[in-house]
């Protein structure tokens, strides 16, 4: 209540004039219990608020007034507070507190008034809910309700429909039924009729028969020229209780015949099959037991299994030995052994089968590799192909040249001709070819040789006339150095001697000492004829150096590019021996 | 191939002698018998009557002409022309004569199936079966021609008799388990007969010689049953054509059902091949219209015709046949196995212009051929795997493991096949028209 009043009392001014108007309004409603005077009087109050007559209080009936007001506050509650009346009028402070009690009344009251309002109106929006929620059931009900009477209907007629359709087909069972038995009785009719009817149509036979025997039918006649002899030959016998056996005895032997001929097939099928059965049985085993190593490699329940195979195979012999004799035993042992021999093929090709799987996939990731062995083959074949076919136009044209030497048409004849001639043109233009570039090469070392005798020419002329101005100076000084130039000689020889070895040897001598040699050389066979040489000569001097060039050439003729490359120093060094004798000059 | 001229010919009635040296027609009273080779008549006889039946004696000695009408069979003799024989059966009536395996004796069913007089030509002698049924096979003779099985009917209950041929001595006597026996067979060997009920019932029974039930056989109940049977030429199979469009094939050992041959309308299955026969019609130019081509008829006017592989899977043509009716257009009507027991021919009455051939060593169906008109007549050749069939029009279609074709006939007029007789050596086909023959010789080397 603290806590209430300080905010309330803040608040009065408005509150109070609030609370005026509210005073007002809600005043009729006591004013209004109590009685129709007072009633009027509020009523009045605000127009004539001192209107005398129509005052509650006037001047004389204070007293009363009090009392009333004391008997209303008693009645309300608030007992402790009265009104005393004193002479000099009415004590304030109980008349305040009063009033403040009982505006504090009235604000409860108020407020409960409000709560209650706003109850109410909350209560009646739930009753409102409530009621619309009602009535949507209500509705719901009435529709469910409707629903249901129609689905009742609805049963009650298919009720209906049942019964009339189980009375239909009782109506129509007992139809069939009573078809049933018509049909059947007919049947039995008709059976009976026609049993009759048989009946009589026999016994009408029978009479027709008897009659017509009886009444011995001239026409019933056969007219025979003479008799036939039968077709077997033999002559007709009596039927006698001895033919009448021989005939049992030939049909059992005719069956018998026959179930003998079946027999002897059966048996031919029977031991074909057992044949195979052994061949398959064979097979079988030759087929198993190569594996057994790459088997044996594998998890140990093929081992195992082998081991039983093995085992199996023991069997397999002996009951191939007991195969002829077709006995039970002999054919369980058999089907056994080859049913398990079979189960175990199969689980193997199971096996197999995997792997071929395996490798089929792996083999399809290594496809291209396969492609260029392929293709390589391919490649192969058709150059094997392009060789035949080489072949194929050899032969063709050995043939041709064959046809061409036995004489045949003109024309033909010409125009092979003409190609044979210009092969043989080809051929020799060819060898021309060749043999002017020999020439050629001839040439050129020719050229070489006469410029080497040229230079060679003039070194001995030079070296002539160096020898005779020597000569002259050893003519004109006659020392005693004669001896001197005696131990040379020989040594020079044995230097030519040196000389006409290989020129590998050569090539390994400094080209100074060849040089020296070469003048020991040309000086000690021809000291004397001091002339110019001629090329024959030359040639026949130096048949050394071009022989050996040209033997060179020959052999090495397909081989030259080799032997340029593997042999080029010892070329050359043919060469420089040649240059080293031009280049003092 | 080539085709002798066209000769005469009454009632379908041209048979070749079983030796294969002649062949004898009927033209109205007259029987020809011509030689084989020339067609030169070698005998000629006549008959009292106009002959409704020829048949050839197993030795090739006589020919019996039957004179339904009159009662009457005449027999003629090869060797002595003027040998003669008559038989009267009288007011009795006669619907059916045959010679008995050994060619001297004579079965005559009389009307209303009476009774079957047994005529010996030998003796003289007449000796009578009573109560034979009329079916549709009731009679049937072993290969070797020593038994003779007949159904007869007693008591409104079937009964076989199993007579030997020699002296027509009853061997036994005993009563079928059939409601309605429809026909019975000898296997080919002679050891077993097959007997079939009437349609009605499904139901197959297989007797020994001496008459003990081997075995019966019955594929389903309630709708019709068998409609033909057929031996295979080893004895090995049983063939049963019934009214379901299948066929059913039992074995000799187990007599138990080892495969079943459906007739299907569409063929579906790509390892098997359909022939159908397309016609070509034929430009006939101004120019070129020859007087030969103009004497030969036949070919002019009809368009050729030839087998065109189908592509699968093939419709083949089904008529729908009137199932409230008796005896409906369905079912397996005609089953022949060839001489070599590899092939089996069948006919579906529902699809008349198709011939279906099974593998019998594969057991499946082999080829299909479809025709342009229903087939009247199909009968393999006895000497080799090969089937000749004719349509109704102008042509012979030849099948054979090789292939199959189809020969338009080069003879003079119009000359519609409507029926064919193989040579015993399968040398020939005779070609019967309505009223007329001719002979188509094979080429020698085929």
């Amino acid at each position: 209540m603290g806590d209430w009043w300080t905010p309330a009392m803040m608040t009065d001014p408005i509150l109070d004039t609030k609370d005026l108007s509210s005073i007002s309004g809600i005043s009729i409603s006591p004013s209004r219990q109590n009685s129709l005077p007072s009633l009027h009087s509020t009523m009045t109050l605000p127009k004539t608020s001192y209107s005398v007559l129509s005052a509650f209080c006037t001047e004389e009936n204070v007293s009363q007034c009090i009392t009333y007001i004391n008997q209303e506050v008693c009645s309300l509650g608030l007992s402790g507070v009265s009104l005393e009346c004193n002479s000099d009028g009415l004590n304030a402070v109980p008349v305040l507190n009063l009033l403040y009690e009982l505006v504090q009344l009235h604000r409860k009251a108020q407020r409960t008034l409000q709560e209650l309002e706003s109850q109410q109106l909350k209560n009646e929006s739930d009753v409102n809910h409530l009621q619309h929620n009602n009535s949507r059931l209500k509705d719901q009900l009435e529709h469910a309700r409707r629903e249901n009477s129609g689905l009742h209907e609805g049963e009650r007629q298919l009720q209906l429909k049942i019964k009339t359709l189980q009375n239909c087909l009782k109506s129509e069972k007992e139809e069939v039924q009573k078809l049933q038995s018509i049909i059947s009785s007919r049947a039995t009719q008709y059976n009976h009729d026609t049993k009759r009817k048989e009946r009589e149509c026999t016994k009408l036979k029978e009479r027709l028969n008897q009659l017509l025997m009886d009444k011995r039918d001239k026409k019933l006649a056969i007219e025979v020229s003479n008799y036939v002899g039968r077709s077997d030959g033999k002559r007709g016998l009596w039927k006698t209780g001895k033919m009448e056996a021989r005939h049992e005895g030939e049909m059992y032997k005719a069956l018998l015949s026959d179930y003998e001929s079946r027999q002897r097939s059966l048996m031919l099928e029977n031991s074909e099959l057992k044949k195979v059965l052994q061949h398959m049985k064979k097979d079988m085993i030759s087929i198993l037991s190569p594996k057994k190593p790459c088997v044996k490699t594998e998890p140990a329940e093929d081992s195992l299994e082998q081991v039983a195979s093995e085992g199996e195979e023991e069997t397999t012999d002996s009951s191939r030995e007991t195969l002829e004799q077709s006995c039970e035993q002999a054919r369980e042992q058999l089907t056994n052994s080859i049913r398990l021999q079979w189960r175990k093929l199969k689980s193997h090709m199971e096996r197999l089968d995997s792997q071929a799987s395996l490798v089929a996939c792996q083999e399809r990731e290594s496809e291209d590799v396969i492609s260029r062995r392929e293709h390589e083959e391919e490649m192969q074949r058709m150059r094997l192909e392009v060789q035949q076919c080489k072949d194929f136009i050899h032969m063709q044209q050995q043939l041709l040249q064959q046809d061409m030497s036995s004489p045949c048409d003109e024309e033909t004849a010409a125009l092979l001709n003409d190609c044979y001639t210009l092969e043989e043109k080809e051929r020799l233009k060819e060898e021309w070819r060749l043999f002017n570039e020999q020439k050629k090469n001839f040439e050129r070392e020719r050229r070489n040789f006469t410029e080497a005798a040229i230079r060679l020419g003039h070194e001995r002329k030079a070296f002539e006339d160096d020898r005779a101005a020597w000569l002259k100076t050893q003519f004109l000084n006659m020392t005693p150095f004669v001896d001197r130039k005696r131990p040379a000689l020989p040594e020079t020889q044995s230097a030519l001697s040196v000389s006409t070895e290989p020129e590998a040897k050569i090539q390994s001598t400094p080209p100074l000492l060849t040089k020296s040699q070469s003048y020991t050389a040309f000086s000690t066979p021809k000291a004397a004829p001091v002339k110019m040489p001629s090329t024959a000569d030359l040639y026949r001097s130096l048949r050394l150096i071009p022989e050996s060039r040209s033997h060179g050439r020959r052999q090495s003729s397909e081989t030259l590019d080799k032997s340029r490359l593997r042999h080029g120093s010892a070329d050359c060094s043919v060469f420089s021996l040649v240059r080293d004798e031009n280049s003092p000059i | 191939m080539n085709f002798s001229d066209v000769l005469k010919q009454s009632n379908q009635l041209c048979k070749i002698s079983p030796d294969g040296k002649y062949v004898a027609t009927c033209v109205q009273y007259r029987l020809m018998v011509r030689d084989i080779i020339n067609l030169q008549i070698v005998h000629l006889y006549s008959c009292l009557d106009q002959v409704m039946h020829i048949e050839w004696s197993s030795d090739s000695m006589f020919i019996l002409c039957a004179m339904y009408k009159r009662g009457l069979v005449q027999v003629w003799s090869l060797e002595q022309p003027d040998w003669h024989c008559k038989i009267d059966e009288g007011s009795i009536g006669l619907v059916s004569s045959r010679w008995s395996p050994d060619g001297r004796h004579i079965l005559n069913t009389t009307e209303f199936h009476l009774r079957i007089t047994v005529w010996s030509l030998c003796t003289k002698s007449v000796s009578y079966i009573k109560y034979p049924k009329a079916c549709q096979k009731g009679m049937d003779f072993t290969s070797d021609g020593r038994y003779m099985a007949l159904a007869e009917r007693r008591e409104c209950k079937d009964y076989i008799s199993v007579f030997v041929c020699d002296d027509w001595h009853l061997l036994r006597h005993f009563e079928s388990e059939t409601q309605d026996l429809a026909g019975l067979e000898w296997s080919p060997n002679g050891c077993v007969l097959a007997v079939w009920d009437s349609c009605l019932e499904y139901k197959i029974l297989l007797y020994s010689l001496d008459g003990r039930l081997l075995s019966s056989y019955s594929a389903y109940e309630w709708s019709l049953g068998i409609k033909s049977v057929t031996w295979s030429p080893s004895s090995q199979f049983l063939v049963i054509g019934s009214y379901d469009e299948k066929v059913r094939i039992l074995n000799h050992i187990t007599w138990k059902k080892i495969k079943e041959f459906d007739h299907p309308g569409t063929i579906n299955n790509c390892k098997k091949s359909v022939y159908k026969e397309v016609e070509q019609t034929t430009v006939v130019g101004g120019d070129n219209l020859s007087i030969h081509q103009l004497t030969a008829g036949n070919s002019l006017f009809s368009p050729k015709s030839k087998y065109e592989i189908t592509p699968l899977p093939a419709q083949l043509p089904v008529i729908k046949p009137d199932l409230d009716r008796a005896n409906p257009k369905i079912g397996i009507s005609a089953m022949a196995f060839s001489s070599d027991n590899r092939y089996l021919a069948t006919k579906n009455d529902n699809m008349p212009q198709s011939l279906w051939l099974w593998d019998m060593q594969k057991l499946c169906l082999l080829t299909v051929l479809e025709h342009t008109a229903p087939i009247r007549c199909f009968i393999w050749d006895p000497s080799r795997p090969r089937l000749a069939l004719c349509t109704g029009n102008t042509k012979v279609y030849i099948w054979s493991a090789a292939g199959c074709l189809s020969v338009n006939l080069r003879v003079e007029g119009i000359f519609q096949v409507q029926s064919l007789l193989w040579h015993p050596s399968g040398s020939s086909i005779v070609l019967l028209s309505k009223e007329q023959f001719c002979i188509c010789y094979m080429d020698s080397e085929d």
